[in-house]
């Protein structure tokens, strides 16, 4: 007989995963009238869960005999997903109730998913990595074709999940041939397996088609051919929602992939993972430039910033996971602040401004919104000293110090053509003639907005916090 | 032994001579029909094998849920079966190869276990003897206590996908005429029966 497991280290999941169920019976019951209530509980569930995970972020457990594990670097990664989505629920809210979306079902969706991305965050076994990365995707596919009555967005949750179908084939296929080798599922428990023998063929092979799974969810180059159309489809939030937290989550599970079970053997994913960051930093930057639609626009640039992000993947060091924990922190504080704009930009006839050249003039009606837009797009562009100056520095540092010159020098050339269309945006809406009409910021969104500015733009006072957290959370990784 | 020995032929016969009639019969209904002959029959051989408990789950699953499914849709459905094979020769190369290429697969397969006999005997939690707990004990004693996490978080998987499902195909239709049971239950006498003295010769007007 098995002793009940511990599940304190688990409060949080548990807590999600009661907190979606309670939800959805109250969503369902009160009926479509009250999804404004569910979002707002749901909010406060991910709230919750997040204080959770932070009251018990020093405690470092291993439970559910070796399938989770609780570590700084889990805690961290959790928070930033939880508090994003709370606060990507927060803008979704209007747009929900505009084009007539209000159902309970979303802000419960979008619970489950999140519960997902914690199960994915918190994996030690190639088994709880399946389950969680399905549990995320599965909503993801849902939420993608939520506007179901829009051929785009049915197109655009249709191709999401034929390819995310593909890529967990993948992935499952690469876990099959790890645990042919070695015959064990547990990250540890593979760590040492791979650590006493030669390294076979088959353990290749797995590697590499692990990495091809996982780097079609954080959807870096080549892997990335679904990203502009289902960023193009999906209604807005969940573009702004799809853009976030799993990202966040799939590059914190590619991490601790990365580093734990095929710690021994970074010789031979080093290269990979430099190959993913450079053509995802490339691609981003130059294929962007064409774009005229915001949101595929916004898929490259966050194709790019995944490349950046990877490249602190690929120096393999602490100081490498560090820079990318704020990386990620930073980018979610910028991009939340940008897409809180994209949806805020309306006309008076509520139609939503998608192409690039209606921003025109944007500056001259709402002054307030186009600076606000501006420091989002000059801290994406990466210029000093807006956080996303910061972001870069770290993620560079580490690849210099890790001797990864060539693909340093790649990141900074893809930077500089990457300014460009950021820079185009906030020319357009500065120095085009005017096209009048544009609605002001309702008032949650604005707060929104206005924090993430803040955020942006005094980082560089304060650093310390946030890079000390990031810091400990990436000694975690590497005992 | 003997009766084992002849018990897995004709399973095994039975078997391969069904599924090759699922893609030759003409009509699709004969062809699901026959598909249901091949699981009962590759049930019977993971019996002979000792796995009872796939057994069962093959015909629960696949027979009772799967394939009267695909029965449901094929007759449901009108497609024409006839136009939908035309050319379908045209994919008889690219079919073979992979074919093939899955057989070598297998073979490699087949060649790595005899390689290493005892790589079963390697995993986290090795079959016990079926003398001493049948495999659906051996498999509830570990799905509920080691791997509890993952059973729990498979059930919300699921619960996402029916989720999912209702989001995407539910739709309140205006105009219904549903039944009110209640309403109907509820009605009274005088409600539904109005009685009317009639004179001799004067008729009623309603």
């Amino acid at each position: 007989m098995m002793a009940f497991p511990d599940i304190a280290p688990a409060a949080a999941e548990l807590w999600m995963a009661i907190g979606a169920m309670a939800l959805l019976v109250y969503g369902v019951l009160r009926g479509d009238g009250s999804t404004r209530a569910v979002v707002w509980m749901a909010v406060a569930t991910l709230l919750f869960a997040a204080w959770l995970v932070w009251s018990h972020a020093e405690f470092a457990a291993v439970t559910f005999s070796g399938l989770y594990i609780a570590d700084r670097f889990g805690a961290f990664a959790k928070i930033l997903v939880l508090v994003g989505s709370a606060l990507t629920l927060i803008l979704a809210l209007d747009y929900l109730e505009r084009e007539k979306l209000e159902r309970p079902e979303f802000p419960v969706l979008v619970v489950t998913a999140c519960l997902g991305m914690m199960v994915m965050i918190s994996a030690s076994d190639l088994l709880s990595l399946y389950v969680g990365l399905e549990l995320q995707s599965l909503s993801l596919y849902v939420l993608a074709a939520f506007q179901r009555d829009s051929v785009k967005s049915t197109e655009s949750g249709l191709k999401y999940f034929v390819l995310g179908a593909l890529a967990s084939g993948i992935l499952l296929y690469g876990a099959s041939l790890v645990y042919g080798v070695t015959g064990v599922t547990g990250f540890s428990a593979i760590a040492t397996a791979l650590g006493g023998q030669e390294r076979s063929v088959g353990i290749l092979f797995g590697l590499a088609f692990v990495a091809a799974g996982l780097a079609f969810k954080v959807a870096a180059v080549p892997f990335h051919m679904w990203t502009p159309d289902v960023y193009e489809g999906a209604p807005t939030p969940v573009t702004a929602f799809f853009s976030l937290a799993p990202k966040v989550a799939a590059l914190a599970l590619f991490i601790r992939v990365m580093t734990g079970p095929f710690g021994g053997i970074g010789d031979d994913w080093v290269g990979i993972i430099s190959l993913l960051s450079a053509l995802s930093m490339l691609l981003g930057s130059f294929a962007a430039i064409g774009q005229r639609n915001i949101k595929r626009l916004m898929a490259y640039s966050s194709i790019g910033h995944v490349g950046y992000a990877l490249m602190g993947l690929a120096a393999n060091s602490t100081g490498g996971v560090r820079g990318i924990l704020v990386y990620l922190a930073i980018y979610f504080g910028m991009n939340l602040g940008a897409w809180g704009v994209i949806l805020s930009m309306r006309r008076a006839d509520g139609k939503l401004v998608e192409d690039i050249n209606d921003l025109a003039g944007l500056a001259r009606e709402r002054p307030l919104m186009a600076a606000a837009m501006a420091v989002f797009m000059f801290s994406l562009a990466g210029i000093p000293p807006l956080a996303g100056f910061f972001a870069k520095f770290y993620v560079f540092f580490a690849a210099i110090d890790a001797g990864l010159y060539l693909l340093a020098m790649i990141g900074v050339l893809a930077t500089v053509v990457g300014s460009y269309y950021y820079l185009r945006i906030i020319k357009i809406m500065y120095f085009d003639e005017p096209a009048p009409g544009f609605v002001p910021l309702n008032g949650t969104t604005g707060v929104v907005v206005a924090a993430a500015a803040v955020f942006t733009l005094l980082f560089f006072l304060f650093p310390a916090p946030l890079v000390g957290e990031a810091g400990l959370a990436a000694v975690a990784l590497f005992p | 032994m003997l009766i084992q020995f002849i018990a897995f032929y004709v399973f095994a016969a039975v078997c391969v001579g069904s599924a090759l009639m699922v893609i030759a019969a003409r009509n699709p209904v004969h062809s699901v029909l026959f598909l249901i002959l091949t699981f009962f029959n590759a049930a019977g051989i993971f019996v002979l094998a000792g796995a009872e408990f796939l057994a069962m789950t093959l015909v629960i699953v696949y027979v009772g849920a799967v394939a009267v499914l695909f029965l449901f849709v094929v007759m449901m459905l009108d497609i024409n079966f006839v136009r939908l094979r035309q050319g379908f020769m045209q994919y008889l190369p690219i079919g073979a190869t992979v074919g093939a290429l899955l057989l070598v697969e297998l073979l490699l397969v087949i060649g790595i276990v005899v390689d290493s006999p005892d790589a079963g005997g390697l995993g986290g939690a090795p079959m016990p003897p079926v003398e001493r707990q049948s495999n659906t004990h051996a498999l509830g004693a570990l799905l509920y206590t080691r791997y509890m996490y993952l059973f729990q978080a498979a059930g919300m998987v699921l619960l996402v996908a029916m989720i999912g499902a209702i989001v995407l195909t539910y739709r309140v239709r205006t105009g219904v005429r549903k039944q009110s049971i209640a309403a109907q239950v509820g009605r009274h006498r005088a409600d539904a029966v109005e009685m009317k003295k009639v004179a001799t010769g004067t008729g009623v007007t309603l």
